[in-house]
């Protein structure tokens, strides 16, 4: 019996589709059962991230309604073993499923694979209510940001009305120097301000956008820091103690003490 | 080194101070769901029921929501003038 686990924010453009593909890839690359659905309807995109929008023949609302079977709609991943997509439909809007209908449609899944990931739409409204219906678990994503925070505030708020308690936190592009500075709010300030258990952070890094260029998730690219970060994130899905990543670079008093052998 | 220079200098804290004081009042109202408007009528009604009794200075009269930790309270400052005669009674 899998489990299913929703990826939301409230605000967009924090990186929550970035987040699903890389926890999927990552989970199946360590031999798990994956399947991931993009509940975004009507701005298709899991389906890019991942490489895989040639390959698409059905989606989710053909499933829901009756065109197809669950097993035709899904697409499996030719690098992955154990990798699948349900991707949303680009032609309809959110209320082409019902919060009933994704109900069915995750326990159809939890049948078949050990993990289903499903990405969310941004906002409050009927796709939110739709995308987490038939979750088991939520992880809400963030950005070091006021308008970010302040969503996920929000979001946190309305998945515990929805009986979703306990969502994790991942707090997404973080930029260690400018935290260092004083520029920008740390792990613990969020943490403080949310008041929600961690399951990891991600520093701000350019492969991100390099390998979403190629629809590569990053998770599988062994020597970048976001790779790791989300490596990291996946074992602790898993259940593994993980320690945070550090995200202390070589700044200027680390290298001094190194040089004069403190350190 | 910049890096040091400028944190050197910037002693009396980063923005990220003002973010998270400005998230902090915001997420009060967010979290209670009262709106601006709906402290304003509380002021007003407040000042009318404590006039009975008192005489306020009605332009000082301060009303606001704040948090610490995990509780909000309703902090409400009202700078008194006088006592009228009749309160007593």
């Amino acid at each position: 019996m899998g489990e299913v686990i929703v990826v939301t924010s409230g605000k967009g453009g924090v990186g929550k589709t970035t987040t699903t593909a890389n926890i999927g890839a990552g989970l199946a690359s360590l031999g798990k059962k994956v399947v991931l659905v993009d509940a975004d309807i009507g701005l298709r995109n899991l389906d890019v991230v991942l490489g895989l929008e040639n390959r698409i023949v059905y989606d989710i609302v053909d499933v829901t309604s009756g065109n197809c079977r669950l097993r035709q709609a899904l697409i499996k991943d030719k690098r992955l073993e154990g990798l699948h997509l349900l991707p949303a439909a680009q032609t309809k809007d959110k209320t082409a499923v019902s919060p009933d209908q994704m109900r069915t449609l995750c326990a159809e899944l939890k049948k078949d694979f050990d993990h289903i990931i499903i990405d969310c739409p941004a906002g409050i409204e009927q796709g939110f209510r739709n995308a987490i219906a038939g979750a088991d678990k939520a992880i809400v994503v963030t950005t070091p940001e006021v308008s970010a925070v302040r969503d996920a505030d929000r979001i946190i708020g309305l998945l515990e009305a929805a009986e979703l308690r306990n969502p994790t936190l991942i707090v997404n592009r973080i930029r260690p120097k400018m935290v260092r500075q004083g520029d920008m709010m740390s792990i613990d300030d969020i943490i403080d301000i949310l008041a929600v258990d961690l399951i990891g952070i991600i520093p701000e890094d350019e492969m991100i956008v390099i390998t979403t260029n190629r629809g590569e998730p990053v998770v599988l690219d062994l020597n970048s820091r976001s790779g790791q970060a989300y490596r990291n994130i996946n074992r602790r899905i898993l259940g593994e103690d993980v320690p945070l990543m550090s995200l202390e670079e070589d700044g200027f008093f680390k290298r001094f003490r190194k040089i004069i052998g403190l350190s | 080194m910049l890096e040091f220079i400028t944190r050197l200098f910037s002693r009396n804290g980063g923005s990220k101070d003002i973010a998270k004081e400005r998230l902090r009042l915001v997420l009060v109202h967010d979290r209670t769901s009262i709106s601006p408007q709906l402290l304003e009528t509380l002021k007003n009604e407040m000042i009318q029921v404590i006039s009975k009794y008192m005489e306020i200075d009605e332009s000082a009269l301060e009303v606001n929501l704040d948090s610490s930790g995990n509780t909000v309270a309703l902090v409400a400052n009202i700078p008194v003038k006088g006592m009228k005669r009749a309160a007593g009674a």
